[in-house]
């Protein structure tokens, strides 16, 4: 059964299906932070939060504004430092998926949340890293979601904050990156994965031609034989989703 | 040193906290002591070296009143609301003037201060590969491992001047416990050469006794201790005082006109002696975010 909705509806409900329950999930800023707690109350109920905050197996009664609000502790299963957090957890191999929003990704699914423009003289400045950096190597695949416009999805990003397949290919194998890289990338207009660390779009949603999204890509873009229509989200998902962000906090 | 450190705010700002200084007041999140940060503000202190994981709405307060002539940091930005404006005037308009910025990552910037509370001349991690962090930063280099001949990221101790750490409860001598989300602060103040920490209620030795395992810090690293209850608003005390998350995202409109964060700063930072008229000034709020309470069990210490 399918209903109205918007496309950042759809875009948090496909990315929420990303995850397994069971799954060990490090819960990034933003629009992931929503997507982890939708799929946490509807299909994954052992999906294990962790938030770079410290709280591990949170059950937050209400959306996090941020990703330090007490609603993560209150419930949580464990509560630790953030050194801990990052070396146990996240370089000790524990995290199943990272979960990521980027201001800019490229082709080799390369983000960037630093600078638009160049360093010393930023067009705009981005947040920086937070955790995304060491997210992005470490976690044994990553999961970004994305709005998608030309200017946000050029060939190569201006800054490399947190590195996805480099210049593709076996790149991060080389360097010896422990974490697999990015594996799905959801935007308001389709789903990529990646063959030979390159962004391949695999699904369209609904109503979405291939041209608008070749429009929205500053490359020639790779595109699965296999091309699919994306799942809209049903009408449980988007009640629960309504729900858990009441005042339309992330989704405007 | 004496066993009885309480002192007021101002008296703890104006002994521990000098001009150039490099200051850290960190929580993430929890427990950010906006109290400290706007005594800063009021004596007027310049050319701090501010460090913080997350600037958050204190610094960017701290930039926007000229306290600041660095930032030590990994994110910046209003967490759930938009960019810090004060900062990136200071950044791209030198407005009211330059900062510079040394720019880390989460884990490079717990990292930094795992080194410095250690002793240690740097931190190994894993991390920055491929990123374009260390290019702009020479600070983050690499090292390799004298077992397996692996190649790690490795970044350089920070050792802050002053360390303010906001706790839920503190004996007279410094003895702090916290509960909630732990940040980076036990580090943050192992590293420091001077620890202030502000608790919001001051309890006798014999209550932190009896709950040893929930001791951040024992008072042998502490310098000053303050008394000051909600000392952390608009951030947040769990089982005190929630976060004003209304506040934060309120923070964008002010914080984007240079006109109405100076008025904002003159009126509830140089316009209020100390927190306790600020909380005053705040009227009903107060108890609108007071905390519902979820008291955990006691456990059983003995043997």
């Amino acid at each position: 059964m399918t209903a109205a909705y918007t496309p950042t509806e759809l875009m948090v409900c496909r990315a929420a299906r990303e995850l397994a329950d069971g799954e060990v999930v490090f819960v990034g800023i933003g629009l992931p932070n929503l997507a982890c707690n939708l799929a946490l109350r509807r299909h994954a109920p052992e999906l294990l939060l962790i938030y770079e905050s410290g709280a591990v197996g949170a059950v937050p009664e209400r959306v996090p504004v941020s990703i330090g609000d007490p609603a993560l502790v209150t419930g949580s299963l464990a509560v630790c430092s953030m050194q801990e957090v990052f070396s146990h957890y996240l370089q000790g191999g524990r995290i199943d998926v990272g979960f990521l929003q980027g201001a800019q990704i490229d082709r080799h699914g390369n983000l960037n949340t630093t600078v638009i423009g160049p360093y010393e003289r930023p067009a705009v400045r981005l947040p920086g890293s937070g955790g995304a950096c060491e997210i992005a190597i470490l976690a044994k695949r990553v999961v970004v979601v994305a709005r998608q416009t030309r200017r946000s999805f050029p060939e190569r990003v201006d800054f490399v904050t947190s590195p996805g397949f480099l210049d593709g290919g076996d790149a991060r194998q080389r360097l010896g990156m422990p974490g697999g890289g990015p594996s799905l990338v959801v935007t308001d207009l389709g789903c990529y994965g990646f063959v030979d660390g390159e962004m391949t779009l695999v699904s369209l949603h609904p109503g979405v031609t291939l041209e608008r999204v070749q429009a929205e890509v500053g490359w020639e873009l790779r595109v699965t034989p296999e091309l699919a229509t994306t799942e809209p989200p049903d009408e449980d998902e988007l009640r629960v989703l309504r729900e858990l962000d009441r005042d339309r906090l992330y989704l405007g | 040193m004496s066993a009885d450190k309480l002192v007021s705010m101002r008296e703890a700002v104006a002994r521990l906290v000098r001009d150039g200084d490099t200051v850290v007041i960190e929580g993430f999140t929890h427990l950010i002591c906006f109290a400290a940060g706007h005594e800063i503000i009021r004596q007027g202190r310049s050319d701090l070296t501010l460090c913080r994981l997350t600037p958050d709405l204190i610094y960017d307060q701290m930039i926007a009143a000229g306290c600041a002539r660095r930032l030590v940091f990994s994110w910046a930005g209003n967490p759930g609301a938009g960019p810090l404006y004060g900062l990136r005037r200071a950044v791209e308009q030198q407005v009211p003037r330059p900062l510079e910025l040394d720019e880390y990552s989460h884990f490079g910037m717990v990292a930094r201060f795992a080194a410095g509370a250690a002793g240690l001349p740097f931190w190994p991690l894993r991390s920055f590969t491929g990123s374009d962090l260390p290019r702009v930063n020479g600070d983050i280099r690499t090292v390799r491992c004298p077992f397996t001949g692996e190649e790690l990221a490795a970044v350089p101790p920070l050792r802050p001047d002053v360390a303010i750490v906001h706790v839920q409860r503190a004996d007279r001598r410094g003895d702090a416990q916290v509960w909630g989300l732990l940040g980076v602060q036990k580090e943050a103040a192992f590293a420091a050469a001077r620890v202030i920490v502000v608790a919001e209620e001051i309890v006798e030795e014999s209550v932190l006794r009896a709950d040893p395992n929930r001791t951040l810090l024992p008072g042998l690293v502490v310098d000053a201790v303050v008394h000051e209850p909600f000392g952390c608003h608009p951030s947040y005390a769990q089982g005190y005082y929630d976060r004003d998350n209304a506040f934060y995202v309120g923070w964008r409109e002010i914080s984007e006109d240079r006109g109405r964060l100076e008025a904002y700063l003159d009126e509830w930072v140089h316009g209020v002696p100390d927190r306790a008229a600020y909380a005053a000034k705040l009227g009903d709020r107060v108890g609108e975010l007071r905390a519902r309470p979820r008291v955990a069990g006691a456990v059983d210490y003995g043997y």
